[in-house]
């Protein structure tokens, strides 16, 4: 499961936990969500514009 | 000796403080104004009764139409912005939020005392006119709140946004501003972004339609996604909706038909608060097209931008509407005054020059060109008049992007 932040607000999709409020479950997967879906919470940056959160190393 | 000393961005900061960013916010107590406006039809109401005059019924249409723009004049604007060090603990404030918050039930009052007012007062026109004018800018307010809050990440202010955009009958503009407006802003796509060469009047036409439509297709396709049908309880249109119908349905049961006039004005004149707002907010104004077919991301010279301190206290600082396009979740109490191009007045008097087409095109055209160095093909113009417009400006014609 991965995350990915909008470059712009902050706002972090995470897989794990979908978007219920936006009819994404948790699990849903990033590939999943619309190609044309904006930001959340701030619709200045589209799904394109998103950045995978790289996760810290597991130690 | 004087502890508090003023820095270069207008804020008072305390040497002696920790960290950079103990400051004081210079309006910070002015932010209550927004609340007075919002229970200036009753002060009207009041007054008209203790004195038998019922001009002062007026006084909300006299604060916005005249004054505001009188003080917009006298006191002028003011540019100076948060330094970056204080901007994280003035977002967290609750005070700012507490004080928007507070004025949500104010417009419920106030809606109600003026139902009450033109049921008992046996106003002439004067006074039935005036009151329904008071309501149609307070609910005109109320969209302003509905916006700010509307704009909060968390579902609670959400809910209070749909709950105070109950009041003048537009529950769906979180829907079509958040997830329409603010993701097609300054294209020809939106239709609450105005293009050069439309009078407001059409523009109105085209964008309380365009705006509902919008909303409800946009609230179907959330809806469809978790499995739902349009017509659900879970549709936070019809859920806002719901308020308004029982707001106005009790009030019509109680009062009668002679209410039937105060309700279409005060709520299609509020309508147009929040229309001429989008007008004058993106006034031919253009997201340029990149290689890729996406337009270029929304930045702060696709929104204008007015200073007038009066005026954006008044209104929570929509008119730093650069900035608050650029970052839609930055809180109204920080926004900031940007690289953005600067509107003529204060939203007080652009409304008043707007509502006359010819002289808005006189003032405003011109700096929209200014904008973009003299090319019109850079604009968002009218494709009703867009080989016109070009050919007046000495453009071939080109097709619009994203036309």
């Amino acid at each position: 499961m991965a995350r990915y932040r909008c470059p712009g607000c902050g706002y972090t999709y995470d897989e794990k936990l979908g978007n219920t409020h936006e009819g994404f479950p948790p699990g849903t997967p990033w590939s999943q969500v619309p190609e044309d879906w904006a930001c959340a919470d701030c619709a200045v940056r589209d799904k394109a514009d998103f950045v995978k959160v790289e996760e810290d190393a597991p130690n | 000796m004087e502890k508090n000393v003023k820095n270069d961005a207008g804020f008072s900061m305390n040497p002696d403080a920790p960290g950079a960013t103990a400051y004081r916010d210079d309006k910070r107590h002015w932010w209550w104004l927004p609340l007075f406006v919002a229970i200036s039809p009753m002060v009207g109401i009041w007054i008209a009764h203790e004195t038998g005059q019922q001009a002062w019924t007026w006084f909300t249409g006299f604060l916005w139409y005249v004054f505001l723009p009188i003080a917009d004049a006298i006191v002028g604007r003011d540019t100076r912005n948060p330094p970056d060090a204080a901007v994280p603990s003035l977002e967290t404030d609750g005070y700012y939020k507490f004080i928007v918050h507070a004025s949500i039930p104010l417009f419920y009052i106030t809606w109600i005392v003026a139902v009450w007012a033109l049921a008992t007062q046996d106003y002439s026109w004067v006074g039935y006119l005036g009151v329904s004018l008071g309501i149609a800018l307070t609910n005109g307010l109320a969209l302003v709140v509905g916006h700010e809050i509307g704009h909060k990440t968390d579902r609670t202010a959400k809910r209070l946004a749909q709950i105070v955009l109950a009041v003048p009958a537009y529950g769906h503009f979180s829907a079509e501003h958040n997830r329409g407006h603010h993701k097609d802003v300054a294209t020809p796509d939106d239709p609450a972004s105005s293009r050069f060469g439309e009078s407001l009047y059409r523009f109105v036409l085209r964008e309380i339609p365009g705006a509902l439509g919008r909303a409800w297709h946009d609230e179907k396709v959330r809806l469809a996604r978790g499995g739902r049908g349009a017509l659900s309880v879970h549709n936070e249109l019809l859920q806002s909706f719901a308020i308004t119908a029982l707001l106005y349905g009790t009030a019509l049961a109680l009062v009668g038909p002679m209410l039937i006039p105060f309700l279409l004005i005060s709520t299609f004149w509020g309508w147009q608060f929040l229309s001429t707002s989008n007008y004058i907010e993106h006034y031919g104004l253009l997201r340029q097209k990149q290689a890729d077919g996406r337009f270029e991301r929304c930045r702060a010279e696709h929104s204008w931008n007015a200073d007038h301190v009066v005026s954006n206290l008044m209104l929570y600082h929509l008119q730093r509407h650069s900035d608050h396009h650029a970052r839609p979740t930055r809180q109204y109490q920080a926004l900031r005054s940007d690289k953005a191009p600067e509107l003529p007045s204060g939203y007080p008097l652009c409304f008043t020059l707007s509502y006359f087409p010819p002289l808005w095109r006189a003032v405003m055209d011109k700096k929209v060109l200014e904008v973009y160095g003299g090319d019109i093909t850079r604009v968002n113009i009218d494709p009703r008049q867009r080989d016109r417009i070009l050919a007046k400006y000495g453009a071939k014609p080109t097709p619009a992007a994203g036309a």
